[in-house]
């Protein structure tokens, strides 16, 4: 396999030889100490590898999309009905929904750290933490969109949400025209963790499998 | 602080860069400080805002370089030096050199998930009624506290308008001082127009919201 060894090639690799190392040693002594339980640790890790993603997050629109009642109870106390669905606790103690409508579009972004709906989106992309999101989001929304391939209908005001307190919020993309009769289930499968940070739009139907 | 964590408005650091298809962990050692960090955290040791007051306060050039989950670690290398949960040889050799601190609440494997699903819920009763309500016209105060704050730069001396009141919640201000306070006041959503933050250049007809206590703000 052909293998590029320029300098920052290697230089990441020694700095996560390094990062590897530290935090090997830092749960050796955390362990000994006392302090964790190891398989504690393991299991935090598997929850939110196995059980916890965007997946949550788009059972929670579609049935918002199918459901009127449910999307009606998802607007005026979106931590009741989420938790109904089996999803709550951890970054998602205060959850507010924001519905995008024709001409009206949301976008959510933690410029101080990396606030984000732990419980229906899982762990933020790397993206959602880093220095150009969180710089631009507030002052170029349209220019961020653009770098993620979107490109909103002319007029289309956006709102961006800086997350600066302990609420949490989750974007309800327009549902996809095309999609009248589907199950949930069908219409999660159109349900992007982009489209519900904002930064996309539910995907069209022939997207779906 | 003014830090340079609070980075809404800042440019120069080039376009977003959404990786396809990203893993959800970069390394090994990603999956490892995703579950220490955590972990640690249910010692009751610090609280969120103590630990945000920490990744805040690394040194500027090493929180620009670092990703995420490096920022996580080297502040929760730092707690446990300023708790005497450790000390610098012991993180220095991977090894217990003295007993542990008393009174660290340990993470059983058994009580995770009942943990997570409770979460930290900061809300609490009100003791008074909310000063403003949706629709009023508040201007962000003009703050530069030394300690925590979570009042981004870019909104101070702003005027906006209320689009949502929370209830009261736990004041983050007073929540990472030491000893920890929780101080707890309303807190609103207020909209500003993007033309009012960022001048002529705006995007056309958006707003940008933030989450505000009411110690952040003043009716104007």
């Amino acid at each position: 396999m052909p293998h590029d060894h320029n300098d920052h090639h290697d230089h990441d690799h020694t700095h996560l030889d390094a990062m590897d190392l530290r935090v090997r040693a830092l749960q050796t002594l955390l362990v000994e100490k006392g302090y964790v339980d190891p398989a504690a640790v393991d299991r935090l890790i598997e929850t939110y590898e196995t059980h916890v993603g965007p997946h949550n997050g788009a059972r929670v629109v579609a049935r918002a999309w199918a459901d009127p009642a449910f999307a009606a109870w998802l607007a005026r106390d979106a931590t009741a009905a989420i938790a109904s669905l089996g999803y709550g606790g951890r970054q998602g103690e205060h959850m507010v929904a924001l519905f995008n409508a024709p001409g009206l579009h949301h976008m959510v972004v933690c410029t101080l750290c990396s606030c984000y709906p732990w419980p229906v989106l899982g762990l933020p992309p790397v993206w959602y933490k880093s220095a150009p999101y969180r710089s631009r989001a507030v002052m170029d929304p349209r220019g961020v969109l653009a770098e993620f391939g979107v490109t909103l209908p002319e007029g289309t005001r956006i709102t961006v949400r800086d997350s600066t307190a302990e609420v949490r919020y989750l974007v309800v993309p327009m549902r996809p025209a095309g999609t009248d009769g589907w199950p949930e289930a069908r219409l999660a499968t159109l349900v992007t963790r982009d489209a519900m940070i904002g930064t996309g739009l539910a995907q069209a139907p022939e997207a779906a499998p | 602080m003014n830090g340079v964590h609070d980075m809404g408005g800042l440019q120069g650091f080039g376009p977003v860069a959404p990786q396809a298809d990203e893993p959800l962990f970069h390394a090994g050692w990603e999956r490892r400080a995703l579950g220490l960090t955590l972990a640690m955290g249910a010692t009751g040791q610090w609280n969120i805002d103590q630990s945000r007051a920490a990744r805040e306060s690394l040194p500027p050039a090493l929180y620009l370089g670092a990703g995420y989950y490096r920022i996580w670690i080297e502040a929760l290398e730092r707690l446990m030096l300023q708790r005497g949960l450790a000390d610098a040889d012991e993180l220095a050799a991977g090894q217990a050199l003295r007993p542990a601190a008393a009174g660290v609440r340990v993470l059983p494997a058994a009580d995770v998930d009942a943990t997570l699903q409770r979460g930290t819920p900061v809300a609490r009763p009100p003791t008074s009624a909310a000063r403003f309500a949706v629709g009023d016209a508040v201007r962000a105060l003009n703050l530069h506290p030394p300690g925590h704050t979570r009042l981004p730069r870019y909104v101070r001396g702003h005027v906006g308008t209320v689009v949502t009141v929370h209830g009261v919640h736990i004041f983050p201000d007073a929540h990472a001082a030491t000893p920890p306070q929780e101080a707890p006041q309303w807190l609103y959503t207020v909209a500003f127009d993007a033309t009012t933050l960022w001048g002529p250049g705006a995007d056309p007809g958006g707003q940008v919201s933030v989450d505000a206590w009411d110690a952040y703000l003043a009716p104007a």
